[in-house]
């Protein structure tokens, strides 16, 4: 890959800005034995005015103060930011939810304005009855709703040749969680009968966007029975039209890029279409030039969220949260372990919550820091038994080329200044 | 009256749906799709050839639609041009390191690559070509691939004649075979290994893109209009303000702004502005067409400069909304803007771009 960006690292900045603070902080401290913290002494302007009307914010964003905490982009991976993509903020949010607002958009020809009045859903092929059903028939369908995790299968793909992007966001943000409310997918195609396809062990369905893209896939129809559905919610709200309002498909545990964005049409087939988006690309080149095709699944997988280099370490030693997110594509993350010497001992973190099938779970480990460097890693454990490999053991299976898929431990390399950065160990 | 239209044309479709009740599923929602409905959206294409219309396309035809329409991203041989992809070369790369993946190194299939010209491309002007001229272009691509010979006529029957060069290098996903046992083992513990050394640095590399603060960023939300940065206008020589844009409606020019996203892959405008796939766009309003130095326009634009044609509201508005109208070999591949709304935005916002 060609690197055609030269600038100041963001750690650098971060660290520094927080650096002060910690150091004012300090000053306030120490003031405080004399004559006490004026933030507390003083009458504040907001302890003695007023605050906002209820009618200022009909739909609120965050704070100011929060403004950095959004999605950004790298400009050199793609010629333009039509067809292109940007990161989640992992590094900034806790929890296992991700906002609408900063969830990551990978389009291919823009997110465009679909409005419900216009939204048609065709479904084709070999079903009993070919049928048309508008944004209104779909919500008199029964409803169901699931938290899940959609991860790009390029996440972290800029890393396998080595340590390339310097902070969560970019290695590991093209990952965001949320609650959708929606018909499953096993509904509608009932609806359309599938006494036409016989057997339903060979057949597939093809599903495709109604964007200048025309991004379309191939999914077994096992998967399509069995757990996905038709959003049109998502975390309680209408989906964002960067994330395929007003209906969008989700395919648990697999792939970003087969949960069809503004879905417009079904066909039921004896066969896989194979297009672009899943021989061009979606293909995983092996080292000997052959490649893995129908490599749906996200393989389970974890990482540090802070500190990390966009979230360094401002408070000098003692008590110190290690957290991040694990996540697993074949079922429920089982537990999380975390290195802080590269890879020579482990020790289990503690999950905020049981983990759950093919959603995000939250993991801490609560020390005390003592200041020295450290090699920090995650690694994750699935229900399957699945351990989380190392970028060594995964190389040895694929080589460097295969873009996709690539689940590896990650490791930061925490400074005794709290900096960090995103290093490749032994 | 909008809503009014949208559930008188809801009666009329549920007036036909009626006309298939008796073949309902459990729910008795929807309704039957007509076939012309279904040939609209069912375009697909397989690998055997199944989904292709009649038709046929030449290489040389190719060579001519190709040039107008997909050469200013793809380059004149298909080979690509900056960071646009490369749809040929590579072969035997697919075992180096950065194998370049093309048409003609990669693609199992042919049917994908029909499918994907027809439904996709011409990026920002999509579903624009005709069966004939998609056949043609396809014929192109493989002819710049050394697939076929300079004669070739592709069609649905000599399709399934042409050869794929990697349609064997595929295996279907092994990873529950080849990795998911190796990788099941009880993880270690303790002492997992003697040595750890950092063998590489991100901050080496240093391709990462720097953030703004929250400060700045919180200032730059502030300042709704201008997108320039606070340098430019206070170090600015005294410039000759034009009567016309001090009379910009600052909320028609941000408006504009946001319209002008559509115009991004190809265009760019402001201090630095350089030419990409379309000229830089600084100072068009009120300007000769075809003019930006350095830009190679097409023949349409190099005629119309040579009748002396200006960018004036008329004919900014007239080209913007359907480009090929004002200029039929026009090489902006891009469908055009439909609300007229966007058009009067637009042109206040180029105005408000000075050269
Ligand atoms: C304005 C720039 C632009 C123009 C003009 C354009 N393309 Fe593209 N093309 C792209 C982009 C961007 C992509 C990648 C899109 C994506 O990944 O979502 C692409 C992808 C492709 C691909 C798939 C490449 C791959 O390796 O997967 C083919 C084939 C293609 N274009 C053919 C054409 C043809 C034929 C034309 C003319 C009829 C054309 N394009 C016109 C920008 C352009
Ligand atoms: C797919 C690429 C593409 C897109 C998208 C595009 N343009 Fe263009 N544009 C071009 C090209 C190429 C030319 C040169 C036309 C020629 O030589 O035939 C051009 C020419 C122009 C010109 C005339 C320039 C001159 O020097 O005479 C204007 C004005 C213009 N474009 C405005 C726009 C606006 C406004 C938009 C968005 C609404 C837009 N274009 C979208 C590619 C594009």
């Amino acid at each position: 890959m060609t690197v055609s960006f030269k600038g100041k690292s963001p750690s650098r900045r971060a660290f520094l800005k927080g650096a002060a603070t910690a150091a004012g902080a300090l000053a306030t401290a120490g003031a405080a034995r004399a004559a006490g913290d004026p933030l507390i002494t003083e009458v504040q302007p907001w302890a003695s005015g007023f605050g906002d009307g209820v009618d200022e914010t009909p739909y609120g964003l965050p704070i100011k103060f929060e403004s950095d905490v959004v999605r950004r982009n790298v400009e050199w991976l793609t010629a333009d930011t039509i067809s292109s993509i940007n990161f989640t903020p992992i590094h900034a949010l806790d929890g296992t939810i991700t906002p609408q607002g900063c969830a990551f958009e990978r389009h291919h020809s823009g997110a465009i304005e679909l409005a419900k009045e216009d939204y048609r859903l065709m479904i084709n092929g070999l079903v009993d009855r070919e049928l048309i059903f508008t944004y209104a028939d779909l919500e008199r369908f029964p409803r169901v709703n699931q938290v899940n995790f959609l991860e790009c299968a390029a996440n972290t793909g800029m890393e396998w040749a080595g340590a390339q992007l310097n902070g969560a966001q970019f290695t590991h943000g093209m990952i965001h969680n949320m609650e959708y409310s929606g018909v499953s997918l096993r509904t509608i195609l009932e609806e359309a009968g599938l006494t036409k396809a016989g057997d339903l062990k060979d057949k597939w369905i093809y599903v495709e966007g109604a964007d200048a893209s025309s991004n379309g896939r191939s999914i077994p129809m096992e998967k399509a029975l069995d757990d996905c559905i038709l959003a049109f919610k998502a975390n309680g709200e209408a989906l964002r039209k960067e994330h395929g309002y007003p209906v969008r498909l989700v395919v648990p545990g697999w792939e970003g890029n087969m949960w069809i964005k503004w879905i417009r049409r079904i066909e039921v087939t004896d066969a896989p279409v194979e297009s672009r988006e899943e021989t061009s690309k979606y293909t995983d080149t092996l080292a000997d030039g052959t490649s893995r095709k129908w490599t749906w699944v996200m393989d389970a997988k974890s990482v540090v969220t802070s500190p990390s280099p966009q979230s360094p370490i401002t408070h000098g030693k003692g008590p110190l949260v290690i957290t991040g997110l694990a996540w697993s594509g074949n079922g429920a993350i089982k537990r999380v372990d975390v290195s802080r010497d590269g890879g020579k001992t482990w020790a289990e973190a503690r999950l905020a919550a049981p983990g759950q099938k093919m959603a995000l779970t939250r993991f801490y480990l609560d020390i005390d820091w003592d200041g020295s460097e450290m090699l920090l890693q995650s690694r994750a454990m699935d229900e399957t038994g699945y351990v989380q490999p190392t970028k060594t053991q995964l190389r040895a299976v694929r080589g460097l080329n295969s873009i996709y898929h690539n689940n590896c431990i990650q490791t930061w390399w925490v400074k005794e200044s709290g900096e960090a950065e995103n290093v490749e160990v032994s | 009256m909008l809503k009014y239209l949208n559930s008188l044309t809801a009666i009329t479709l549920a007036t036909m749906a009626i006309a298939t009740a008796a073949d309902a599923g459990p729910f008795g929602l929807g309704r039957a799709a007509t076939s012309d409905e279904v040939a609209a959206w069912n375009l697909d294409v397989r690998p055997d050839g199944s989904g292709l219309p009649v038709g046929a396309g030449n290489v040389e035809d190719g060579d001519v639609l190709f040039a107008d329409n997909c050469a200013s991203c793809h380059g004149d041989f298909a080979e690509g041009r900056g960071n646009w992809p490369k749809l040929a070369g590579g072969v035997d790369t697919l075992d180096h390191d950065d194998p370049l993946k093309t048409v003609g190194s990669y693609w199992p299939y042919l049917s994908t690559t029909w499918d994907y010209v027809n439904r996709s491309m011409p990026f920002g002007n999509a579903q624009s070509l005709s069966a004939d001229e998609v056949y043609a272009v396809v014929a192109y691509i493989l002819y710049s691939n050394d697939m076929v010979e300079d004669d070739f006529i592709l069609s649905n029957e000599t399709f399934l004649d042409v050869e794929m060069r990697n349609a064997d290098g595929f295996i279907i996903d092994d990873r529950a075979e080849t990795e998911y046992a190796q990788f099941s083992a009880a993880p270690c513990m303790e002492n997992c290994k003697a040595e750890v050394e950092i063998t590489m640095r991100a901050l080496v590399l240093d391709v990462t893109p720097e953030e703004e603060d929250a400060e700045a960023a919180a200032q730059e939300q502030s300042a709704p209009v201008s997108k320039t940065k606070a340098e430019a206008p206070a170090a600015a020589a005294p410039v000759v303000v034009p009567v016309q844009e001090s009379a910009l409606d600052p909320g028609l020019v941000a408006e504009g702004a946001k319209v002008f996203k559509k115009c991004k892959a190809c265009h760019q405008v402001g201090e630095g502005a350089k030419n990409k796939t379309g000229p830089l766009l600084n100072g068009i309003a009120g300007r000769a067409v075809g003019t930006i130095e350095g830009f190679r326009y097409s023949k349409s634009f190099q005629e119309l400069s040579a009748e002396g044609a200006v960018w004036d509201d008329a004919a900014l508005a007239a080209f913007l909304a359907k480009p090929k109208a004002y200029a039929p070999k026009t090489k902006m591949s891009f469908a055009g803007l439909k609300k007229d709304s966007d058009i009067a935005a637009m042109i206040a916002y180029l105005k408000s771009v000075s050269p």
